[in-house]
Protein backbone atom coordinates (compact mmCIF):
# COMPACT_ATOMS: atom_id res chain seq x y z
CA UNK A 1 0.00 0.00 0.00
CA UNK A 2 1.03 3.11 -0.88
CA UNK A 3 0.12 6.39 -1.00
CA UNK A 4 1.12 9.71 -3.60
CA UNK A 5 -0.38 13.32 -3.68
CA UNK A 6 -0.51 16.26 -6.39
CA UNK A 7 -1.52 20.01 -5.07
CA UNK A 8 -2.87 22.19 -7.98
CA UNK A 9 -5.74 24.74 -8.65
CA UNK A 10 -8.81 21.92 -8.07
CA UNK A 11 -7.18 20.71 -5.04
CA UNK A 12 -5.47 18.00 -2.89
CA UNK A 13 -5.05 14.33 -5.01
CA UNK A 14 -4.19 11.14 -3.02
CA UNK A 15 -3.38 8.73 -4.92
CA UNK A 16 -4.00 5.33 -2.82
CA UNK A 17 -2.08 2.49 -4.59
CA UNK A 18 -1.86 -1.34 -4.03
CA UNK A 19 -4.26 -3.61 -1.38
CA UNK A 20 -6.45 -1.81 0.80
CA UNK A 21 -7.63 -3.57 4.18
CA UNK A 22 -7.17 -3.60 8.27
CA UNK A 23 -3.42 -4.20 7.95
CA UNK A 24 -2.93 -1.05 6.55
CA UNK A 25 -5.59 1.20 7.66
CA UNK A 26 -3.42 2.90 10.58
CA UNK A 27 -0.80 3.74 8.40
CA UNK A 28 -2.94 5.03 5.48
CA UNK A 29 -5.39 7.24 8.06
CA UNK A 30 -2.20 8.97 9.41
CA UNK A 31 -0.52 9.42 5.83
CA UNK A 32 -3.58 11.17 4.52
CA UNK A 33 -4.24 12.73 7.52
CA UNK A 34 -0.24 14.33 8.01
CA UNK A 35 -1.44 15.32 4.32
CA UNK A 36 -4.47 17.31 4.82
CA UNK A 37 -2.87 18.66 8.19
CA UNK A 38 0.44 20.33 5.56
CA UNK A 39 -1.86 21.74 3.02
CA UNK A 40 -5.01 23.41 4.88
CA UNK A 41 -5.61 26.27 2.53
CA UNK A 42 -6.74 23.88 -0.40
CA UNK A 43 -9.94 23.87 -2.18
CA UNK A 44 -10.67 20.28 -1.88
CA UNK A 45 -9.40 16.77 -1.95
CA UNK A 46 -9.32 14.30 -4.15
CA UNK A 47 -9.23 10.79 -3.10
CA UNK A 48 -7.84 9.01 -6.46
CA UNK A 49 -8.44 4.98 -6.47
CA UNK A 50 -7.30 4.28 -10.03
CA UNK A 51 -3.96 2.28 -8.52
CA UNK A 52 -6.12 0.84 -5.97
CA UNK A 53 -5.97 -3.21 -6.70
CA UNK A 54 -8.51 -4.43 -4.54
CA UNK A 55 -9.76 -2.70 -1.53
CA UNK A 56 -12.43 -4.14 1.53
CA UNK A 57 -14.58 -2.05 3.70
CA UNK A 58 -11.75 -0.66 5.46
CA UNK A 59 -11.85 1.81 2.65
CA UNK A 60 -15.37 3.23 3.67
CA UNK A 61 -14.14 3.82 7.52
CA UNK A 62 -10.74 5.38 6.67
CA UNK A 63 -12.92 7.67 4.06
CA UNK A 64 -15.64 8.32 6.41
CA UNK A 65 -13.23 9.57 8.84
CA UNK A 66 -11.76 11.89 6.51
CA UNK A 67 -14.91 13.55 5.44
CA UNK A 68 -15.89 13.95 9.25
CA UNK A 69 -12.44 15.97 9.74
CA UNK A 70 -12.11 17.89 6.12
CA UNK A 71 -16.01 18.91 6.83
CA UNK A 72 -15.57 20.75 9.85
CA UNK A 73 -12.39 23.05 8.32
CA UNK A 74 -14.93 22.95 5.47
CA UNK A 75 -13.22 21.27 2.59
CA UNK A 76 -15.06 19.37 0.23
CA UNK A 77 -13.77 15.94 -1.11
CA UNK A 78 -13.92 13.71 -3.45
CA UNK A 79 -13.86 10.05 -4.92
CA UNK A 80 -12.17 9.34 -8.32
CA UNK A 81 -11.41 6.91 -10.69
CA UNK A 82 -12.97 3.77 -8.49
CA UNK A 83 -12.21 0.20 -9.95
CA UNK A 84 -15.40 -1.58 -10.51
CA UNK A 85 -15.15 -3.54 -7.37
CA UNK A 86 -14.16 -0.53 -5.28
CA UNK A 87 -17.00 0.93 -7.37
CA UNK A 88 -19.47 -1.28 -5.50
CA UNK A 89 -17.96 -1.05 -2.07
CA UNK A 90 -18.59 2.66 -2.26
CA UNK A 91 -22.49 2.16 -3.51
CA UNK A 92 -23.56 -0.48 -0.84
CA UNK A 93 -22.34 2.05 1.39
CA UNK A 94 -24.07 4.78 -0.06
CA UNK A 95 -20.90 6.85 0.75
CA UNK A 96 -21.31 8.64 -2.64
CA UNK A 97 -23.65 10.78 -0.91
CA UNK A 98 -21.40 12.38 1.45
CA UNK A 99 -18.29 12.29 -0.98
CA UNK A 100 -19.25 12.72 -4.21
CA UNK A 101 -17.65 11.09 -7.25
CA UNK A 102 -16.15 12.98 -9.87
CA UNK B 1 -13.75 -31.54 -10.17
CA UNK B 2 -14.85 -30.99 -6.44
CA UNK B 3 -12.22 -30.57 -4.20
CA UNK B 4 -11.22 -29.56 -0.81
CA UNK B 5 -8.92 -27.09 0.88
CA UNK B 6 -8.40 -26.24 4.76
CA UNK B 7 -6.24 -23.76 6.16
CA UNK B 8 -5.50 -22.68 10.17
CA UNK B 9 -3.23 -19.26 10.32
CA UNK B 10 -2.89 -17.15 13.27
CA UNK B 11 -5.25 -13.86 13.25
CA UNK B 12 -3.12 -11.27 12.16
CA UNK B 13 -4.79 -8.65 9.89
CA UNK B 14 -1.22 -9.13 7.79
CA UNK B 15 -2.49 -12.22 7.03
CA UNK B 16 -5.73 -11.41 5.43
CA UNK B 17 -4.00 -10.59 1.92
CA UNK B 18 -2.80 -14.52 2.14
CA UNK B 19 -6.13 -15.53 3.09
CA UNK B 20 -7.91 -14.11 0.11
CA UNK B 21 -5.52 -14.58 -2.22
CA UNK B 22 -5.29 -18.55 -0.97
CA UNK B 23 -8.97 -18.85 -1.29
CA UNK B 24 -8.48 -17.03 -5.30
CA UNK B 25 -5.94 -20.12 -6.16
CA UNK B 26 -8.02 -22.91 -4.92
CA UNK B 27 -11.33 -21.48 -6.92
CA UNK B 28 -9.09 -20.54 -10.79
CA UNK B 29 -9.17 -24.21 -11.89
CA UNK B 30 -12.99 -23.18 -12.41
CA UNK B 31 -12.14 -20.17 -14.64
CA UNK B 32 -14.08 -17.65 -13.00
CA UNK B 33 -14.82 -13.86 -14.20
CA UNK B 34 -13.03 -11.24 -12.92
CA UNK B 35 -16.14 -9.97 -10.61
CA UNK B 36 -16.54 -13.60 -9.27
CA UNK B 37 -12.76 -13.16 -7.98
CA UNK B 38 -13.29 -9.94 -6.60
CA UNK B 39 -16.76 -10.43 -4.65
CA UNK B 40 -14.86 -13.73 -3.12
CA UNK B 41 -11.99 -11.68 -2.39
CA UNK B 42 -14.16 -8.80 -0.50
CA UNK B 43 -15.61 -11.47 1.32
CA UNK B 44 -12.99 -13.35 2.17
CA UNK B 45 -11.30 -9.94 3.30
CA UNK B 46 -14.56 -8.96 5.34
CA UNK B 47 -14.76 -12.10 7.48
CA UNK B 48 -11.03 -12.63 8.46
CA UNK B 49 -11.21 -8.74 9.57
CA UNK B 50 -14.09 -9.97 11.46
CA UNK B 51 -12.26 -12.35 13.49
CA UNK B 52 -8.88 -11.08 13.42
CA UNK B 53 -10.74 -7.59 15.00
CA UNK B 54 -13.65 -8.99 16.79
CA UNK B 55 -12.89 -12.41 17.46
CA UNK B 56 -9.99 -11.90 19.37
CA UNK B 57 -10.05 -8.61 20.86
CA UNK B 58 -7.32 -9.24 23.61
CA UNK B 59 -5.70 -13.07 22.82
CA UNK B 60 -4.38 -13.92 19.64
CA UNK B 61 -5.97 -17.35 17.97
CA UNK B 62 -6.36 -18.84 15.01
CA UNK B 63 -8.72 -18.93 11.79
CA UNK B 64 -10.08 -21.67 10.07
CA UNK B 65 -10.57 -21.32 6.28
CA UNK B 66 -12.76 -24.39 4.89
CA UNK B 67 -13.61 -24.29 1.17
CA UNK B 68 -15.51 -26.85 -0.69
CA UNK B 69 -15.93 -26.55 -4.99
CA UNK B 70 -19.00 -28.57 -5.91
CA UNK B 71 -20.54 -28.40 -8.98
CA UNK B 72 -19.21 -25.24 -9.67
CA UNK B 73 -19.85 -23.51 -6.20
CA UNK B 74 -17.89 -22.40 -3.95
CA UNK B 75 -18.68 -23.55 -0.31
CA UNK B 76 -16.91 -21.52 2.16
CA UNK B 77 -16.62 -21.53 6.00
CA UNK B 78 -14.36 -19.02 7.64
CA UNK B 79 -14.41 -19.44 11.15
CA UNK B 80 -12.49 -17.84 14.51
CA UNK B 81 -12.53 -19.76 18.41
CA UNK B 82 -12.45 -16.04 19.90
CA UNK B 83 -15.29 -14.22 22.05
CA UNK B 84 -17.86 -15.18 19.92
CA UNK B 85 -20.92 -12.67 19.79
CA UNK B 86 -24.50 -12.27 21.96
CA UNK B 87 -26.66 -10.54 19.62
CA UNK B 88 -26.27 -12.27 15.89
CA UNK B 89 -29.55 -9.92 14.98
CA UNK B 90 -27.79 -6.59 15.92
CA UNK B 91 -24.23 -7.56 14.56
CA UNK B 92 -26.16 -7.97 11.64
CA UNK B 93 -27.64 -4.64 10.99
CA UNK B 94 -26.25 -2.43 8.21
CA UNK B 95 -23.74 0.39 9.48
CA UNK B 96 -23.51 -1.56 13.02
CA UNK B 97 -19.66 -1.41 14.76
CA UNK B 98 -18.99 -2.26 18.22
CA UNK B 99 -15.97 -0.11 17.48
CA UNK B 100 -16.86 3.32 16.04
CA UNK B 101 -14.02 5.27 17.81
CA UNK B 102 -11.96 2.98 15.21
CA UNK B 103 -13.56 4.72 12.33
CA UNK B 104 -15.44 1.31 11.39
CA UNK B 105 -17.94 1.31 8.42
CA UNK B 106 -19.95 -1.60 10.25
CA UNK B 107 -20.47 -2.81 6.50
CA UNK B 108 -18.83 -6.33 6.58
CA UNK B 109 -22.32 -8.52 7.31
CA UNK B 110 -24.11 -6.65 4.52
CA UNK B 111 -20.82 -6.78 2.06
CA UNK B 112 -20.86 -11.07 2.79
CA UNK B 113 -24.39 -10.60 1.73
CA UNK B 114 -24.28 -8.64 -1.03
CA UNK B 115 -21.07 -10.54 -2.57
CA UNK B 116 -21.94 -14.18 -1.86
CA UNK B 117 -25.45 -16.20 -2.97
CA UNK B 118 -26.02 -17.14 0.22
CA UNK B 119 -24.49 -15.77 3.62
CA UNK B 120 -24.79 -17.92 7.72
CA UNK B 121 -23.58 -16.53 10.20
CA UNK B 122 -23.50 -18.79 13.52
CA UNK B 123 -21.54 -17.94 16.66
CA UNK B 124 -21.93 -18.77 20.46
CA UNK B 125 -20.22 -16.81 23.08
CA UNK B 126 -16.96 -17.87 24.64
CA UNK B 127 -16.59 -20.23 21.95
CA UNK B 128 -16.17 -19.19 18.28
CA UNK B 129 -18.37 -17.26 14.83
CA UNK B 130 -18.38 -18.83 11.49
CA UNK B 131 -19.58 -17.25 8.59
CA UNK B 132 -20.74 -20.03 5.71
CA UNK B 133 -21.21 -18.84 2.30
CA UNK B 134 -21.70 -19.95 -1.14
CA UNK B 135 -20.55 -18.30 -4.67
CA UNK B 136 -21.97 -20.02 -7.74
CA UNK B 137 -18.56 -19.74 -10.03
CA UNK B 138 -20.55 -20.74 -12.88
CA UNK B 139 -20.74 -18.73 -16.41
CA UNK B 140 -24.97 -17.76 -15.90
CA UNK B 141 -24.61 -16.99 -12.37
Amino acid sequence: MKIKHRIDKIGLHIYLQGELDEFFQTQVKEQIDNLIENNLNIQSVIFDMSGLTFMDSTGIGILIGRYKKLKKMKIPCFIANPSFSADKVFTISGIYDLIPRV
Amino acid sequence: MDNKMKLVFPALSENEQFARTAVIAFIMKVDPTVEQITDVKTAVSEAVTNCVVHGYPDKKGEILIECELLNDALHIKISDFGVGISDIEEVLEPFYTSKPFEERAGMGFTIMRTFMDSFELTSKPNVGTTVSMVKRLDKIA
